[in-house]
């Protein structure tokens, strides 16, 4: 395993390549309070190309932010970050990576060929429209990654679905592909209903969305 | 390295220094950091230490020297008063990451670096709706409102087709994410003080150039190749996020605390354009709510006597 580092504005990144290879590369983005693995996941083995994997900020061996701040959009910054490194990559998140995946699919049309969102921590994040008011605080006592702030702060991330579904639509009408965006995840977040309403695509499994984008050009 | 607020004004021109004073503005009286979570926050306090303090929260692309006119207005009349810059603005330090969460855990350290004890808080256009937030999170915290210009508005999207809107919000998403790519490099342009005063206007149309400059001796640097905004370059107007207005303004009328609502009358760029009779319906039945005629939404910098006198008219004389 390589480890590149990236710069995204302030905070440094760390690209895991877990197999090198010719092709186009699959880029697996973690769950929240998770980090990237050590080694290609097996479900993944079969991806024709290479393999890296993303640690967020204040994830896994990224640096840590001084005070917090965290937004899924920050995040997309993060991926974004790590496609600016790769070149036009298929995208596989869990959790909090795949909503990130999913915004990244929409954001960055050209360069994401295939988003595919599975299931892992983080997916639903602080749910469609905000809770009480509350001021956000990190365990006092955590200390490296994952960062508390981010555990805390992004577990109340609001993910309204018209918000998700515009960023499908993107994806839908920016992309070229017939199928930008597949969903593998067993949980369904209110978020992740509005996406399914608006696929043609029915859930599938992991295995088979590797093969439906290795074979994509 | 010991943290300083000093400016250093020795290799300063004689005009330069001269644009670092304005009729009726003071500079703070104290001035100190407040850290928290690793970062450093720049306090300003006006007037005496062991009066009854007043917290002034700044807006978005300010810091807290925006309020060097109001503040002493207010202190002289017998409050404590503090502002602080927010992280990335002013003397604060940059931060790695930017959120409203984020800004709202900053206030409360300002706050406790004070006292426990319920305070008067008055905040303008974001300033108002961080305090907005930190209320509802943390109503003992606080006994009176003031809002400046700063109450969310119910605002219709624009008449597009949706394949249209699919397309703005395409190119402000890659114009976004291409910004953040080029942001860790990123300075900003140096110029002469008069020409940061000249580009701040843009945003500040019926601010006097004279002000402008004054605010440049105070949000900028003199470095060897020009002046500069201190503010963190990775900053940028606009932006996007799944949050919205009305959520904020649905949650108004549960304001428990007095409500004194200013806004402005005259459109202009940063301004938000909230219409008073729409928002009456969501506010609590005891706001006060005062359109300013004929100012913008720097209200407080226009006509900072009349804003200082309708502010201790409803807070009443410091305790």
């Amino acid at each position: 395993m390589r480890t590149s580092r990236l710069r995204h504005s302030h905070v440094e990144l760390a690209l895991h390549r877990l197999r090198s290879g010719e092709g186009r590369p699959l880029l697996l983005l973690h769950g929240l309070g998770e980090r990237s693995p050590a080694a290609v996941p097996s479900e993944a083995a079969p991806w024709p190309g290479p393999v890296f994997a993303l640690d967020f900020t204040g994830h896994g061996e990224s640096s840590m932010p001084r005070g917090g701040g965290y937004t899924c959009e920050q995040l997309m910054g993060d991926a974004d970050t790590a496609l600016a490194a790769l070149g036009p990559a298929t995208v596989m998140g869990r959790g909090l990576g795949a909503y990130v995946a999913l915004l990244l699919a929409g954001a960055r049309p050209a360069d994401v060929r295939g988003a595919i969102l599975r299931d892992g921590l983080g997916l639903a994040g602080g749910g469609p429209a905000p809770l009480t008011p509350q001021v956000v605080f990190a365990n006092p006592a955590s200390h490296g990654a994952p960062d508390g702030h981010a555990l805390a702060e992004l577990a109340r991330d609001v993910r309204p679905p018209d918000y998700a579904t515009a960023f499908l639509r993107q994806a839908h009408e920016l992309s070229g592909l017939d199928h930008p965006v597949v969903v593998c995840a067993r949980e369904r977040p209110d978020w992740l209903v509005a996406v399914l309403q608006e696929l043609d695509t029915e859930p599938m499994t992991a295995e088979a969305a590797i093969a439906l984008y290795a074979a994509v050009c | 390295m010991k943290p300083s607020l000093e400016i250093d004004r020795s290799d300063w021109t004689d005009e330069e220094r001269a644009a670092a004073a304005f009729p009726g503005a003071r500079r703070p009286d104290r001035r100190r950091f407040v850290e928290t979570h690793g970062l450093r926050l720049a306090v300003s306090e006006w007037g005496d230490e062991r009066a009854e303090p007043l917290l002034l929260a700044h807006g978005g692309f300010d810091f807290a020297g925006t309020y060097d006119g109001l503040a002493p207005r207010l202190a002289d009349a017998g409050y404590r008063v503090l502002s602080w810059d927010q992280r990335g603005h002013g003397d604060s330090d940059h931060a790695d990451l930017y959120s409203w969460d984020a800004d709202v855990r900053d206030v409360l350290a300002v706050l406790d670096s004070v006292t426990q004890a319920p305070m008067a808080v008055i905040g303008h256009s974001k300033g108002g709706a961080i305090l907005t937030h930190l209320i509802q999170a943390m109503p003992h915290r606080v006994r009176a409102f003031v809002n400046i210009d700063g109450i969310p508005t119910h605002r219709p999207p624009p008449d597009v087709a949706d394949h249209d809107r699919t397309r703005l919000l395409a190119r402000e998403l890659s114009g976004w994410l291409d910004a953040r790519r080029s942001a860790a490099t990123r300075v900003r342009k140096p110029g002469t003080l008069p020409e940061l005063a000249q580009r701040r206007q843009r945003m500040n149309p019926r601010l006097s150039l004279d002000w402008l400059r004054y605010l440049a001796t105070i949000g900028g640097r003199k470095d060897a190749d020009g002046w500069r905004w201190k503010i963190d370059p990775v900053l940028r107007p606009g932006g996007f996020g799944p949050h919205r207005a009305t959520w904020d303004l649905r949650r108004f009328a549960s304001l428990p605390v007095p409500l004194l609502g200013i806004l402005a009358t005259e459109p202009e760029p940063m301004g938000w354009g909230t219409d008073p009779a729409e928002l009456e319906p969501y506010l609590p039945e005891s706001a006060h709510l005062v359109s300013v005629e004929g100012a913008g939404h720097f209200v407080h910098i226009e006509q900072p006597d009349r804003v200082a006198g309708m502010i201790l008219e409803f807070l009443g004389t410091a305790a």
